[in-house]
């Protein structure tokens, strides 16, 4: 197990460094001037530059970033004078991290549930209603279903606050609009996993023993469903984590979206550079976190060294 | 000797968008407590859905029970419910199935997966239940079964797992076990192993055994009496000698002649029987064999043959032993006697 995690953590450090470098020079190559929209005269831009390093070789800005980076330090805002990158992450952050994660979680537990409902009821109303739901869900983007929400629930019924982030009401529209593509997925996913299963000799096995049919899905059948459903959640917890900006301009939560948006709109350099990273390296570690997690689930895999 | 298992008049079908298949076709046999029989025949003659049927384990749709009765100990399985039948696996009877690699449960120890039906069945505790499943490694020649037992069956190597398979089959000591070709996917050497084990076990604990295979070497191992099957039907029986000296069924000549013996004549290519079995869609009317046996008359074609008694529990279903028929001697020096 621990060569196994070892392994995993050289593989996405290795991933962490080539994103970064990777983002470092595509950002450079977005077409404009970031101090184009400052009204200041050639010389104090000049200052600018340099103040900014912007006057080194890229390389050697690529090694002051990188050094910075192992510092933890994503650098200054070239748009929000004297705040820098980190304080804003620091700031937003746990707003798209909140809805982030509930919304990981809600897709998790709704997907894998609706998986194994339709696969026991195979062609049967049960069945067919999930798996409509499903198709549903993944063909609707989140910046329809949001405002439709926020139109039925909050306008038209009043049950819940149509926008921004100050409570568990405010929350349940949001995560729901967010999760609703990756529960089609994981149900899918689950369902097909379930059917694989049944057919497999060892549910024959389960069953020559005596055990009941419900004794034989809950010990035996959903635990090797479930696997190939884990190995899709780094994915999904990403397309998740990624997907909260639309859904915070629709319900107007201050999260990391709006600086995001603003970001590439401005050319802040190292805002869109310091931010991506961050999504970078914090959708590698959740990865990594998913691998040790199948690796604890499948002993299969746990084998690697003890 | 006392009857365990009567099986009467078994036919069992398959509904497939094809059509009928009809995989077992009036099949009678008993079983006796403690006796070890095999049903040997080629491929897709219906072995696995004879054995199937008596643990009520064919998928139902597209399989169906047609007609026939198989009596357990005074009980028709057939007529049981789901929930009665489920007292009966695993405790009464249970299967032991042919690939060892697929047929656990890769995520859970082995040991839990005997410990399983010892708590269902036996209604033990988990504590007590884990204790007798060390117990049967060991009894089914696991060494350091402690440590075995909290294994998972990709740490086993196949003989291993299939060692374990027994143990699971035997922990709450049914009176019969199954076993559906359990040495087919283990190198040569393991299969003789297995075979060790299952003779030894049935010695120990009286536990009848069917074992089902397409190898006649097998059988020569086991069984004390063989049941020789062909196109869902039971062509041949009879004891163990009976069937290896004084084989009566060409199709039975043809599979001992496709048995490899060590003392062969290696220059002797080992002989198969030509041609394939009939569609189970539609069987023919006569003798399913008679298209590919060299003895074929017209009745063959046109009459199912009724079973000719041979000796005392030796009978064949062969229109050659019908007193008109001609005398026919049995291909010899063909390798039809097995030493
Ligand atoms: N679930 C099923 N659906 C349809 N047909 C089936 C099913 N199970 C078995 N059959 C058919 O029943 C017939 C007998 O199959 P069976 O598995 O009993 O053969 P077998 O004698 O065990 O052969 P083998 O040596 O290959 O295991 C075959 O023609 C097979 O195609
Ligand atoms: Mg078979």
């Amino acid at each position: 197990m621990a060569r196994y995690i070892l392994n995993r953590l050289v593989i996405s450090l290795i991933t962490a460094w080539v994103l970064v470098t990777i983002v470092f020079f595509l950002v450079r190559l977005l077409p404009g001037d970031p101090f184009l929209s400052e009204k200041v005269t050639p010389e104090i831009k000049q200052n600018m530059i340099k103040y900014y390093g912007f006057d080194k070789p890229l390389h050697i800005q690529y090694i002051r970033y990188i050094s910075n980076l192992l510092k933890g330090d994503l650098g200054y805002s070239l748009r929000y004078k004297n705040r820098t990158v980190n304080e804003v992450i620091k700031q937003a952050f746990p707003y798209s991290a909140d809805l982030g994660i509930r919304a990981v979680i809600f897709a998790t537990i709704v997907g894998i549930t609706l998986g194994i409902i339709a696969a026991l009821n195979r062609n049967k109303p049960l069945d067919y209603l999930s798996m409509f739901i499903a198709i549903v869900g993944i063909s609707v983007p989140g910046f329809v279903i949001g405002p439709l929400l926020q139109y039925i629930f909050a306008i038209k019924l009043k049950l819940l606050p149509v926008a921004q982030w100050k409570g568990f009401a405010y929350t349940i529209m949001p995560t729901f609009a967010l999760s609703l593509g990756s529960i089609a997925l994981i149900a899918r996913l689950m369902r097909a996993s379930m059917l694989d299963v049944v057919n497999q000799d060892y549910i024959k096995t389960a069953k020559s023993k005596g055990l009941s049919p419900t004794q034989i899905v809950w010990k035996h059948q959903i635990r090797n469903a479930i696997l190939p459903v884990i190995t899709v959640l780094g994915p999904v917890t990403a397309t998740l984590l990624t997907g909260t900006f639309v859904i915070e301009q629709i319900f107007a939560i201050p999260g990391l979206g709006k600086f995001y948006i603003l970001g590439i709109q401005n050319l802040d350099y190292s805002m869109v550079l310091g931010m991506t990273v961050f999504y970078g390296l914090f959708l590698i570690a959740a990865n990594f976190i998913v691998d040790i997690i199948y690796g604890i689930i499948d002993p299969r895999i746990r084998i690697g060294g003890k | 000797m006392e009857k365990l298992l009567e099986v009467k008049d078994l036919e069992v079908s398959f509904k497939t968008y094809a059509g009928e298949i009809k995989a077992v076709r009036g099949v009678s046999f008993d079983i006796n407590k403690g006796e070890i029989v095999a049903i040997v025949g080629e491929s897709g003659c219906g072995k696995s859905v004879t054995a199937q049927s008596i643990m009520r384990l064919i998928p139902m749709p597209p399989g169906i029970i047609k007609k026939g009765s198989i009596i357990f100990e005074g009980r028709d399985i057939t007529k049981l419910s789901e929930r009665e039948m489920e007292h009966i696996r695993g405790s009464e009877m249970s299967m032991v199935f042919q690939d060892p690699m697929t047929s656990l449960n890769p995520t859970m120890k082995v040991g839990a997966q005997i410990a399983e039906s010892l708590i269902k069945h036996q209604k033990m505790h988990s504590k007590e239940a884990w204790k007798k499943a060390i117990e049967m490694l060991k009894m089914v020649g696991i060494p350091n079964a402690e440590k075995r037992a909290n294994q998972y069956p990709h740490e086993f190597s196949g003989g291993m797992r299939q060692r374990a398979m027994i143990a699971i089959a035997l922990a709450c000591n049914p009176k019969l076990l199954i076993a559906d070709e359990p040495t087919t996917a283990l190198d040569v050497t393991i299969q003789a192993q297995i075979l060790d084990l299952m003779r030894d076990l049935q010695k120990k604990l009286n536990t009848a055994i069917i074992i089902i295979t397409h190898n006649l070497g097998v059988v020569a191992n086991l069984a004390e009496r063989v049941l020789v099957m062909y196109a869902g039907k039971i062509i041949e029986r009879g004891n163990l000698d009976d069937i290896f000296y004084n084989p009566r069924h060409p199709y039975t000549w043809g599979l001992l002649m496709s048995v490899p013996t060590p003392d062969l004549d290696k220059s002797k290519k080992l002989a198969s029987i030509e041609g394939t079995p009939p569609d189970l869609f539609a069987p023919p009317v006569g003798c399913p064999f008679a298209p590919r046996c060299e003895y074929a008359m017209k009745i063959c074609y046109e009459k199912y043959p009724e079973e000719f008694t041979v000796s005392d529990g030796h009978s064949v279903a062969c229109w050659l032993m019908h007193p008109l028929a001609p005398k026919v001697k049995p291909p010899v020096g063909k390798g039809v006697t097995l030493s």
